[in-house]
């Protein structure tokens, strides 16, 4: 088997499922020792040797106790994939303050909250890896997404900010911007919208999340080493260009 | 605690985190110029300083604080 057996920490947040799942046991079957957090729905059962821990990004304190847990079991996290998202798609003039809100706070502040709790011990130990998930639709802009577009494409701009401060001490940030992936969210968004997504994909398909976990797990591997800052769509050809 | 055992766990914190040798931190040693510390060095020396006289200090603190000296002061007005 191919890939590091450093046995590296990694935390995926909201890794219960979807494409944080795909990316924890992409980590697992590596040899690394993984945590996924989740808010309300637990990982699998049969995902057992996922350090499962609940956390909702929204709150700092949960944030912090999480970290806690994983660096008492197992030391400082060194890979830390933001993954943890939530949706609530509304046209502009239907959305409310909250549901701009809630997408914002979890999709981009969560992330913001997750990396500052991270980098301490990645910038001591003057290595790291940080993996943030963002979304075509961020690049692309889709009707009903305004929130979860703004929050995604501010994914970017925090990624790039964090890749140029953290750069000297080998910590990389890099950006993935998954397309239309086969996961509980697209499902919610019902079968009409994602027949228009797919018609739109030159791939003609939707893609797994084992597939957006590969471009995970490669920004995270030593062979990444030299790549910081960098967008990488897993896509289908969805937003090329962009 | 007095105040040369307090420059001497001061000083120790700063080995560490800039990785400079104790002859360098000198009161007039200047962070950017002479320890050769960038804007993220600063930051964790302030949290190795936090940590290690349990104290917190504020970023609007720091302003101005260039020289070994000026740090010191800032950390000893808190103990």
């Amino acid at each position: 088997m191919t890939g590091s057996s450093l046995e590296r920490v990694v935390l995926v947040t909201g890794g219960s499922r979807g494409i944080g799942l795909a990316c924890a046991r992409h980590f697992l079957a590596l040899g690394d020792r993984v945590a996924v957090t989740y808010r309300s729905t637990p990982p699998p059962a049969e995902d057992e040797r996922l350090m499962a821990l609940t956390c909702d990004v929204t709150e700092p304190d949960q944030v912090e106790e999480a970290f806690s847990q994983v660096e008492a079991r197992w030391g400082p996290v060194q890979v830390l994939v933001a993954n943890a998202g939530i949706t609530r798609d509304l046209l502009l003039l239907r959305m409310k303050e909250d549901d701009w809100a809630a997408v914002v706070d979890t999709n981009l502040s969560g992330a913001w909250r997750v990396a500052k709790r991270a980098v301490g011990p990645m910038v001591r130990a003057r290595s790291g890896r940080i993996v943030l998930i963002s979304s075509v639709s961020g690049l692309m802009g889709v009707p009903g997404q305004s929130n979860y577009a703004a929050a995604k494409a501010g994914l970017v701009g925090l990624g790039r900010s964090l890749a140029r401060e953290l750069a000297s001490r080998q910590v990389t940030v890099n950006v993935v911007a998954p397309g239309v992936v086969d996961t509980d969210m697209l499902r919610s968004l019902g079968e009409a919208r994602v027949a228009e997504m797919k018609a739109l994909v030159p791939l003609g398909r939707v893609a797994a999340p084992e597939e957006v976990a590969a471009a995970v797990g490669f920004l995270a591997s030593t062979a990444a080493s030299y790549i910081t800052g960098a967008v990488l769509a897993v896509d289908g050809g969805l937003g090329m260009g962009l | 605690m007095d105040n040369e055992a307090a420059f001497d766990k001061f000083k120790s914190c700063t080995v560490e985190v800039l990785q400079v040798k104790p002859e360098q931190v000198t009161p007039d040693a200047r962070f950017a110029d002479d320890l050769d510390a960038d804007s993220l060095d600063l930051v964790e020396l302030v949290m190795a300083l936090e940590e290690a006289f349990d104290i917190t200090v504020d970023e609007s603190e720091l302003e101005g604080v260039e020289t070994v000296e000026q740090a010191f002061s800032l950390i000893s007005s808190k103990l």
